[in-house]
């Protein structure tokens, strides 16, 4: 009885590694932010409009590094959800078991693809094609990495769509063309709505993919901290800035060793919120299901 | 409704039948001209000099021999850390812990964990492993980032495979007196086996992959000497081709993209094994 009592102390205790790990993460996070909000007011951060710790004339204005993630996200979003969906739909509704079976784990393939490999494609690939229409696109761009995050993103969205498409039982889909409505009004009009939760569930996850999304961005997008919307120019997002100045030679306790964890929280907030909110969706519907 | 109508509806489903199928085609006609595009690139730089050579700051002797050693190193470093904790945990979520708070607890934690971005991994680790318990940039300090980062895979993939397995084989094994944990080692984990391996392969392609948590760690220095000791410098093959990447010279793009052909290779090969171990393992155990 006593070497049972020990094992289940053993795997308690593995389980526990993730609360270590959260506690970890908010005690890093939150301590190394702290000082750096000792010598820079959270106004400022919240504020101003440049971002320049590396340089003499500093500013710490996380809008302009904010204003690159928020961008490249809606550009990958924008390609991804109507894609991803479309897909899921084709597949759960349309496509015969024969293509269905060779298409789907083609598409997963997609997932698995590491993130830097995307960034080549982005850099070498996507950048030079567009170049081709939109001639006064720069070398580095928000356009092309964002279009590329979303390519990455097309299986979570049509993934997750497509369990929510399954889940939904086949009396419903009988009752629609029982009415006499074609297979296009009962994925609108029928399929959707009932999966919507399912749906928006896999857009929010994937925003905060987006986000937290680096090697794309550090490797294309550029590393000048811009605040606009334009998706022609070179921008810089949070998690390029932290590559950036992990890559220099910064020295620790310094104040731009300390921006690194101020812009790390931002984005750890940012995704926080997103996660949570999905995994509320999940918990409220899971009751409801059908 | 006239018959006008229902020829436009009918119309209206054949053209998003199309739409739905180019979507799809599309997807994969993407990933069909990067892995031309790369191959095309790539492929006449893949020698026997690429694999053995140290790195040079001459694009043409320049090789993959210390990162691709170090992709080796991490590989096994991680697979030694993370898959006994993960898989401990998995089954105390799903064999003891079900119904209290605390395992609740733990589960909206790791639901949340999985969804920290990896560079947030590496200011942990940047803090923790390499400052505070002066691990310094060492292999060990990126297999425990990484580690930490897959947990939260192994952890939601063992518990579907223990899931899978039916009451009745629990069931079987109480009644012949076995105590809980003699159930779970004798009789649980060995029909969750191929379900559990399946998930740690996925997880470890997705651990090779990773860059962005090294970087931050500061693996992405100038490296000479192959790893030999866990506590030696590394570098991996993904920091290897975002180093070559940065740089302007057209022969670092030509080894990069090289770089990238062995990296793929070795992602495609675990996932290959990983879907080959699914389906054998599905279409075998019935129960």
């Amino acid at each position: 009885m006593l070497k049972e009592k020990i094992i289940e102390k053993l795997l308690q205790f593995s389980a526990a590694i993730s609360i270590f790990t959260t506690l970890g993460i908010l005690y890093v996070l939150i301590s190394e932010s702290i000082d750096f909000f000792k010598e820079v007011s959270i106004v400022e951060f919240l504020t101003e409009t440049q971002w320049t710790p590396l340089f003499s004339d500093k500013h710490y204005g996380i809008l302009a590094l904010l204003s690159g993630t928020l961008l490249t996200s809606f550009i990958a979003i924008i390609v991804a959800v109507p894609i991803g969906l479309s897909i899921a739909i084709f597949l759960n509704e349309y496509a015969n078991r024969k293509v269905r079976n060779v298409l789907k784990p083609i598409l997963e393939v997609l997932a698995a693809i590491p993130t830097v490999v995307y960034g080549y494609f982005a850099l070498m690939v996507v950048t030079p094609f567009l170049q081709n229409f939109i001639p006064n696109l720069s070398g580095f761009n928000a356009l092309s990495p964002g279009i590329v995050m979303g390519i990455m993103i097309i299986p979570m969205i049509s993934s997750l769509s497509e369990d929510a498409l399954y889940a939904i039982p086949y009396s419903l889909r009988e009752a629609s063309y029982g009415m006499g409505a074609t297979k296009l009004q009962t994925v609108f009009k029928v399929l959707i709505p009932s999966a919507s939760s399912g749906i928006i569930v896999s857009i929010i996850l994937a925003i905060s993919r987006a986000f937290g999304e680096t090697m794309i961005v550090a490797i294309a997008a550029g590393q000048q901290p811009n605040f606009t919307f334009n998706p022609l120019v070179p921008v810089e997002t949070i998690t390029t800035y932290i590559v950036q100045v992990s890559l220099g030679d910064v020295i620790q306790g310094s104040i731009e060793y300390k921006t690194i964890f101020a812009a790390g929280i931002t984005l750890f907030v940012m995704t926080f919120i997103l996660n949570n909110i999905s995994y509320y969706i999940r918990k409220k519907y899971q009751k409801y299901q059908l | 409704m006239n018959n006008h109508q229902i020829t436009i509806n009918r119309w209206k489903d054949k053209i998003f039948y199309w739409y739905g199928l180019i979507c799809t085609v599309s997807g994969v006609l993407i990933l069909a001209v990067f892995l031309y595009s790369i191959i095309i690139e790539g492929w006449d730089r893949l020698n026997w000099q690429f694999f053995t050579s140290l790195p040079s700051r001459r694009p043409s002797s320049a090789g993959i021999l210390v990162p691709l050693l170090g992709t080796l190193w991490i590989m096994i470093l991680t697979t030694i850390i993370a898959v006994p904790i993960g898989i401990a945990a998995a089954i105390y979520l799903e064999e003891y812990g079900k119904k209290n708070k605390f395992a609740e607890f733990i589960e909206v934690n790791i639901a949340n964990l999985a969804g920290v971005p990896s560079i947030i991994y590496g200011l942990l680790a940047l803090e923790i492993f390499v400052r505070i318990m002066g691990l310094g940039r060492s292999l060990l300090s990126g297999a425990l980032t990484l580690s930490l980062l897959i947990l939260p895979i192994v952890i939601v993939s063992t518990r579907e495979a223990l899931k899978s397995v039916p009451k009745t084989i629990r069931e079987a094994s109480y009644a012949l007196g076995a105590t809980k944990w003699k159930t779970i080692w004798n009789a649980v984990l060995p029909s969750a086996a191929g379900g559990i391996l399946t998930g740690v392969i996925l997880a470890i392609s997705r651990a090779i992959g990773e860059t962005a948590p090294l970087v931050v760690i500061g693996a992405m220095l100038y490296i000479t000497t192959i790893p030999t000791h866990p506590l030696d410098d590394f570098s991996v093959l993904p920091i290897q081709i975002y180093n070559w990447l940065s740089r302007p010279q057209k022969g670092f793009i030509e080894n990069a993209t090289a770089a990238i052909i062995v990296l793929l290779a070795i992602t495609f090969i675990l996932n290959g094994i990983a879907i080959y171990l699914r389906n054998k393992w599905q279409s075998k155990v019935k129960w």
